[in-house]
């Protein structure tokens, strides 16, 4: 029995010593906690385990054990690219030293700096990453909400969602409407809606090719708008009507269970109905008291910190970054942008100025890719665009047949540096 | 193409570079002044902003990246018509050259307009005009909304402490031309800048970015240490 008490305490006065002990005794490795593992923070979290050599210790939030990209969900939709193909594990990560956590994040105390998680045990941090990707602003088109979603899919976060809809438009009656009502703006990934156009003419075009393409969008223009309707005129013509601002665009609500579609007070009777409504910054953010008015969590320009809290930084969708669209490509780059400076501030590595850049691809048609992007730099309020190319109306079958390949290239390049 | 005249502001003594961070996007202007310009300059003419419609001239929304002459609602000169069939379409170089002297880019445009002499007050200008314009963050081809920074350095050039001293020393080479009072004419001042800017400019010299062949040649065969010193010098010289 004594020899048990003094065990005990000698063991506690070690733990007690050890708790006591400064970072740099080497225990306690400084502590980064990524919420979301998608484009940014799996990013995020596999540079800051990989580069740190172990110098950090990393735990990455995410609910799915599988993480289907939005990016070539469209193709997938079109039948240019295999389900199984946008679904990614974490396994890789897992063995480059990153703690997965596949948990929801709950809460986030900023004060005590900890993460609450949905089974209700809490995870602490030195520094936080929030990249949790988009949700959708309540009410943005009335008469739809999640729990319409079967009925009118928004296959705006890829997985099951893209499943459905895809079997939507393949099943669609012959001579039927696809109706999309676009999202305003701002919203992740400029030309998907598009795209995603040019990918159910595809389709309808071989399968049921009477059918018709209706846009129901709140916007004056869109991204790549002059390719997009050279390439709708050229491969599906006849096929795809847009209903602009001037039209009653912006005026639409919808009735999903009679598949009804009102526009400016104008019924109209759709077949399959893909509502893409407004968007904010996930959940998280909003509940970590890291976004502002307009939904979405507002950093500095430098280095994608928090304005609200200098221990946390925010990427991707979510981020009110400036001019870098809500894309992967853009979340990849921040994130490393990102990984850079928590490294330098926990372990003393060296921190170099932020390079960000973008480059959206669009698949029109079988072979017909074009392309869009531009770089950034860190201003004084936020980030700005710098230079900008665009893919050319006109161009010959070859060069759209090489953007094609290039973006398929890039695919499996990004998801490689992400999960591979 | 920004980037000339971006490089024509700089020489004309337009610095907008902000001291803070080196690696920093460039404003194109200030937008606050140019609003304030714009009601002198142009808004007895072109509304711009919400609802703004067509009056004297056309309204002013979502000029960048617009092909001239291209609201088919509105009567253009057969000028600027032809020039917007011919593929003028707008971005900061043509905005820049217009509003300096709409007859020198479009002769026999009916833009009853003297023109703005001041780069300055033109950039100012355009920079207030392209928040009506669309965004890259949703249309990424949009007109970039700043110009890159002219030169990248390494963090470490940046950081190393310029020896006063031996800038002293150094000087001798540049007041020939520049004055140690400050004083500018024909040649530009270079006393008390901002170290950092010098640093900055004294590089983009070396590397051949910035134009004029006298400071190329003399930027060659100074090394970091020596711009640093040469920076922190005339630093000091504008403090004393």
């Amino acid at each position: 029995m004594k020899l048990n008490r003094r065990v005990f305490l000698g063991t506690a006065s070690a733990a007690a010593a050890a708790l006591s002990a400064p970072a740099v005794m080497g225990q306690a490795r400084p502590r980064v906690v990524v919420i979301g593992g998608g484009s940014g923070g799996g990013t995020a979290a596999r540079y800051l385990a990989t580069d740190s050599d172990g110098a950090l210790d990393v735990t990455l939030i995410e609910p799915s054990r599988m993480y289907y990209t939005c990016y070539f969900s469209n193709l997938y939709m079109g039948g240019f690219w295999d389900f199984d193909k946008l679904g990614h594990d974490y396994g890789n990560m897992a063995l480059r030293g990153v703690n997965i956590i596949h948990d929801w994040a709950m809460a986030v105390d900023r004060d005590a700096q900890t993460v609450t998680l949905g089974s209700g045990g809490k995870v602490s941090y030195d520094r936080l990453v929030v990249s949790p990707g988009i949700d959708f602003v309540d009410g943005a088109v009335p008469g739809w909400d999640v729990s319409k979603q079967s009925l009118m899919p928004h296959a705006y976060k890829s997985g099951t969602q893209a499943q459905l809809l895809k079997a939507q438009v393949e099943n669609m009656r012959e001579g039927g409407t696809y109706c999309m009502v676009a999202p305003p703006n701002p919203y992740r990934c400029p030309p998907g809606p598009y795209e995603r156009i040019s990918m159910v003419a595809h389709v309808l075009s071989e399968r049921n090719p009477t059918a018709k393409i209706l846009i129901v969008d709140p916007k004056e223009n869109f991204s790549k708008q002059g390719l997009f309707e050279e390439g709708w005129q050229t491969h599906y013509p006849g096929m795809v009507e847009r209903i602009g601002p001037d039209f009653g665009g912006d005026r639409v609500e919808v009735r999903p269970d009679e598949m009804e579609v009102i526009i400016d007070g104008m019924v109209e009777k759709v077949d399959v109905c893909n509502v893409i409504p407004a968007q904010k910054a996930g959940k998280i953010a909003e509940l970590a008291g890291l976004t502002n008015d307009a939904g979405w969590a507002p950093v500095k320009p430098e280095d994608m910190r928090s304005l609200m809290d200098d221990n946390v930084f925010v990427l991707g969708d979510a981020s009110q970054q400036g001019a870098m669209p809500k894309s992967g490509f853009s979340a990849n780059s921040q994130a490393k942008v990102v990984s850079n400076v928590i490294r330098g501030e926990l372990t003393g590595s060296r921190v170099f100025p932020a390079r960000y850049s973008n480059t959206c691809w669009s698949l029109i048609a079988t072979n017909d890719g074009v392309k869009v992007g531009a770089s950034y730099e860190p201003g004084a309020e936020q980030i700005e665009s710098v230079s900008s190319f665009i893919s050319q109306t006109g161009e010959d079958a070859e060069l759209r047949r090489q953007t094609f390949e290039e973006s398929i290239g890039w695919y499996n390049g990004i998801v490689a540096d992400i999960f591979g | 193409m920004p980037k000339h005249s971006l490089l024509a502001l700089l020489m004309a003594g337009a610095v907008f570079a902000p001291a803070a961070a080196i690696a920093q996007a460039v404003p194109i202007g200030n937008p606050v002044a140019g609003a304030e310009l714009y009601q002198y300059e142009c808004a007895a003419c072109h509304q711009i902003g919400e609802d703004a419609e067509h009056r004297i001239g056309p309204h002013l929304n979502r000029i960048f990246d617009r092909r001239a002459g291209s609201h088919a609602e509105f009567r253009y000169s057969e000028a600027l018509a032809r020039q917007g069939r011919d593929g003028l379409h707008w971005d900061f170089v043509r905005l820049d050259a217009y509003i300096e002297n709409p007859r020198s880019l479009v002769s026999g445009t009916n833009m009853a307009y003297p023109g703005l002499e001041d780069p300055v007050e033109r950039a100012d200008l355009i920079a207030f005009i392209r928040a009506f314009s669309d965004q890259p963050q949703n249309i990424p081809e949009a007109a970039p909304t700043a110009f890159a920074p002219e030169v990248r350095l390494p963090p470490e050039v940046l950081a190393i402490e310029g020896d006063p001293e031996y800038g002293a020393f150094l000087s001798a080479e540049c007041t020939t031309c520049h004055q140690r009072s400050g004083a500018h004419a024909g040649i530009p001042g270079i006393v008390g800048w901002p170290e950092e800017d010098f640093v900055v400019a004294m590089h983009a010299y070396k590397k051949r970015l910035r134009p004029h062949e006298v400071m190329q040649n003399l930027a060659q065969r100074l090394d970091d240490e020596e711009i640093a010193a040469l920076a922190a010098y005339f630093a000091k010289l504008g403090r004393d």
